[in-house]
């Protein structure tokens, strides 16, 4: 379902979107993607990185002043979602830059500034730390700062501290905008993102590039923003997810149902805004709240979806708010499967709180 | 023409022999010494573009500025971005293995020699084997330093152990050739139980605090300001030693690499900058990565001594390094070495350069201008090495590769326990919290979890 883009004032100004690669490297078994429920109709099989390489051809085709840069995109990108753009577009709207994530940044501001829609590459989440300085302090406060006079940002962001281990990160509670990854949603958030009026980032989990399959339609169209969907829906307790963890979640809920918990499945989609609406009409109606993210658990996104739930549904609640997220330590090669939110432990504060 | 040096001054006679840009030029006041380069000029007209042209300045008399005194001229001259050439690399042996007439070198000994050579062959075996490993399976990951021999262990052997190693990641040879045994290798690789690193990174991983080299980190050029910390402490311990950092083309574009190189030169630390130009980051050629004439020209942007080297040339690495770290410890300054090399092998396993590279270029590269095989041919012309020493060598390399593949796939892997540790020098609160959960969820559901971690 296609939706007019916004405007805003200054239209003729700039978009800046940073697209994050290799969001998780969770290695944990993909479930069917197959239950579409709310999913778009229509159009032919396609996986995760097909269907952003799909949003990026059209972002290109549709404005001939988007740009699509960063490490290694030319030739199709380590992950192949810039494949076909370079013969379709050119060299001087498709490139390479070099290996500088600072400058890929910065550039992105100065391009987009000038009215243009930049579309920034950053090959792993774990790399957007140098970029850090560019999207906080320049990105996000470039209308703030100027009154309007400029633009290609938007609103103050999180500052928290910084993690390691450099392939499988979860930066997302610094930035904002990280929508929910089915291959025909991705599509068409990706788009929206493309197209918002301000700077937004977009993470894809590469571990669903290949495995998440399903039919995505061929033509131009994006998804609201700030939308939560609720993939599922249940009586007895809400959850909320983002990203590749929502697979996980869909597990647990499965394996809760069949012990009798009815389970509200809720994908936030976007961080910031988020839709907190949604949420507070879920718990209204449940009564207990489980947040679950493969990010850090002290001083992640989990924590502010708690606090905001417990100051609109605190008489309503039933339980405390679970958190299921990751430990608070580098993220470990060989210690993975101890590291994530698995399934089981969704399964176990489930439980949990159902039975407080 | 073997010049037999020794000692720092001998070092300089050397480094002037082979070409450092900056040193012994006393040309530019308050600059430290500068080349004695022809300067090209671009003169441009009040009306339009004039074609460049070749001119010497006369000095006229000049003005205090803050940084000193400047010649002034009336003439309104633009500095070309690009000098009339390339600055020159410096080598050896030519590409049939033959010492060129004229060069000068570091003489090495027939054991040293020999030591190198077998180095390199050993470093290049690990290779093959462990990527043949990642392609059936048994380790995650693997990136090879295949064309990069040269670099890796005649560099090395240039250096004393006491000198402290930042690298990147393609420069397993030093660990190689300081010791790090191919057991040590293989347990990092498959992140057991004797994994100094504890099983938490991927393969290639690797680091040794015995044998001063810091553990690899996967983000570029990270380690090049560390260097410049560490050689500051070196400096001021009055240590006979320096800081040495290796990164490659593309590492010579993150932000860390200039600031590191400012850094450097205005502490005057005793650091050598290390950058394997070897033509590509992952897919990206050096036409893509900068427009300077390499990495070596940026060494004087910053007041840096710096030269550029074949290095695919043992001996030309050897001598380089052996000429930077003098300098670099009896001055108490940083060096910058370019060694122009190829990158034969894929970025890593994930890679397939195929899609970006032509097969014959690659080709061409892992064999007419192989390192090793140019070596070897110095090497056996010598009479030190013979074909049946090469066979002997390769094969018991082999042997013993396979042998600490099989024990390292055996062993256990690191305990749980290890998840926990070294965030922080103990564990606190919050973490000692989350263990004692995450033990509770694996007492309720062991069959989740991976049977060869010990709890």
């Amino acid at each position: 379902m296609a939706m007019a883009a916004r405007r805003g004032a200054t239209a003729n100004r700039g978009q800046l979107v940073g697209i994050l690669r290799g969001f998780s490297s969770s290695s944990s078994v993909v479930d069917s993607w197959q239950k579409n429920k709310e999913g778009i109709a229509g159009g032919k099989p396609l996986n995760l990185f097909s269907a952003i390489n799909q949003a990026l051809h059209i972002a290109l085709e549709t404005d001939s002043r988007a740009y699509v840069f960063g490490e290694d995109v030319s030739f199709g990108g380590v992950f192949r979602c810039t494949t076909g753009l370079v013969e379709r577009f050119g060299r001087k709207r498709v490139f390479n830059t070099p290996l500088c994530e600072q400058g890929i940044a910065g550039f992105a501001v100065g391009l987009a500034a000038m009215g243009n829609r930049a579309i920034a590459e950053i090959q792993f989440a774990d790399y957007i730390y140098p970029a850090f300085d560019q999207i906080v302090n320049e990105a996000a406060k470039f209308r703030y700062r100027s009154g309007n006079e400029f633009n290609c940002g938007g609103d103050p962001l999180w500052s928290c501290w910084p993690w390691w281990h450099y392939h499988s990160q979860s930066p997302e509670a610094f930035f904002c905008h990280v929508p929910g990854l089915k291959p025909s949603e991705a599509k068409g958030l990706l788009l929206a993102c493309i197209r918002d009026p301000n700077p937004v980032i977009f993470f894809e989990p590469k571990w669903l590039y290949r495995l998440a399959v399903e039919e995505v339609p061929d033509h131009d169209y994006m998804l609201p923003l700030s939308q939560a969907e609720v993939m599922r829906e249940g009586t007895d307790i809400t959850l909320v997810g983002w990203g590749a963890q929502l697979l996980v979640m869909e597990q647990a809920c499965e394996i809760a149902e069949k012990e009798g918990i009815s389970c509200e499945l809720i994908d936030l989609k976007t961080l910031i805004p988020w839709d907190k609406e949604a949420v507070e009409v879920s718990v209204n109606k449940t009564g207990r709240l489980l947040v679950s993210h493969e990010a850090p658990v002290t001083g992640g996104f989990g924590a502010e979806i708690a606090a905001s739930v417990v100051e609109r549904c605190f008489l309503r609640l039933e339980a405390p708010v679970a958190r299921v997220c990751g430990l608070d330590t580098p993220f470990p090669l060989v210690y993975e499967p101890f590291y994530l939110p698995t399934k089981n432990k969704i399964v176990d504060a489930i439980k949990a709180t159902v039975n407080y | 023409m073997a010049g037999r040096l020794a000692g720092s001054r001998a070092a300089r006679e050397l480094a002037r022999r082979m070409g450092f840009m900056g040193s012994f030029r006393a040309g530019l006041s308050n600059v430290g010494g500068g080349p004695s380069l022809p300067v090209e000029i671009c003169r441009r007209d009040a009306g339009g573009v004039s074609p460049c042209i070749s001119s010497r300045v006369t000095a006229r008399p000049g003005g205090e500025f803050p940084r000193g005194k400047v010649a002034f001229v009336a003439e309104m001259e633009f500095l070309a971005e690009l000098l009339k050439e390339r600055i020159n690399c410096y080598r050896v042996l030519d590409d049939d293995g033959r010492t060129i007439s004229g060069s000068s070198f570091k003489e090495v000994s027939k054991e040293m020699a020999l030591e190198m050579y077998s180095g390199m062959v050993t470093l290049q075996t690990m290779d093959t084997i462990f990527y043949e490993a990642q392609r059936q399976g048994r380790i995650s990951f693997y990136l090879t330093t295949i064309g990069e021999e040269a670099i890796n262990i005649a560099s090395a052997a240039a250096l004393t152990m006491d000198d402290v190693v930042f690298p990147q990641y393609r420069e397993p040879g030093i660990l190689l050739w300081r010791g790090f045994t191919l057991q040590e290798f293989a347990n990092q690789c498959f992140g057991n139980k004797y994994d100094y690193g504890k099983g938490r990174q991927m393969p290639i991983h690797y680091g040794s605090n015995k044998l001063n080299y810091f553990t690899v980190s996967s983000p570029i050029a990270t380690q090049i300001p560390h260097a410049v910390g560490a050689a500051y402490s070196l400096k001021m311990e009055g240590k006979q030693a320096c800081a040495v950092t290796y990164f490659g083309d593309g590492g010579t574009s993150e932000g860390d690499f200039h600031a590191a190189l400012n850094f450097a030169a205005v502490m005057e630390v005793p650091v050598i900058f290390f950058c394997r130009n070897n033509g590509w980051a992952i897919s990206t050629p050096t036409s893509e990565q900068f427009r300077s004439d390499g990495a070596v020209v940026r060494g004087q942007a910053y007041g840096i001594r710096s030269i550029r080297i074949d290095g695919n040339d043992a001996l030309a690495v050897y001598s380089a390094v052996h000429a930077a770290r003098e300098m670099a410890i009896s001055e108490s300054r940083p060096i910058l070495i370019e060694a122009l090399t190829y990158r034969v092998g894929h970025h890593s396993t994930s890679d397939d350069s195929t899609k970006y590279r032509p097969v014959h270029e690659i080709e061409h590269w892992r064999t007419a201008r192989d390192p090793i095989s140019r070596y070897r041919k110095w090497v056996q012309r010598n009479g030190w090495w013979s074909d049946e020493n090469e066979t002997e060598l390769r094969k018991n390399v082999k042997k013993e590769l396979m042998n600490a593949i099989q024990i390292s796939e055996r062993a256990e892997k690191p305990p749980l326990s290890e998840l926990f540790t070294d965030v922080y020098d103990v564990p606190t609160s919050n973490l000692r919290e989350q263990e004692a959960l995450l033990r509770q969820t694996i007492q309720r559901h062991r069959e989740d979890y991976p049977p060869d971690v010990p709890l």
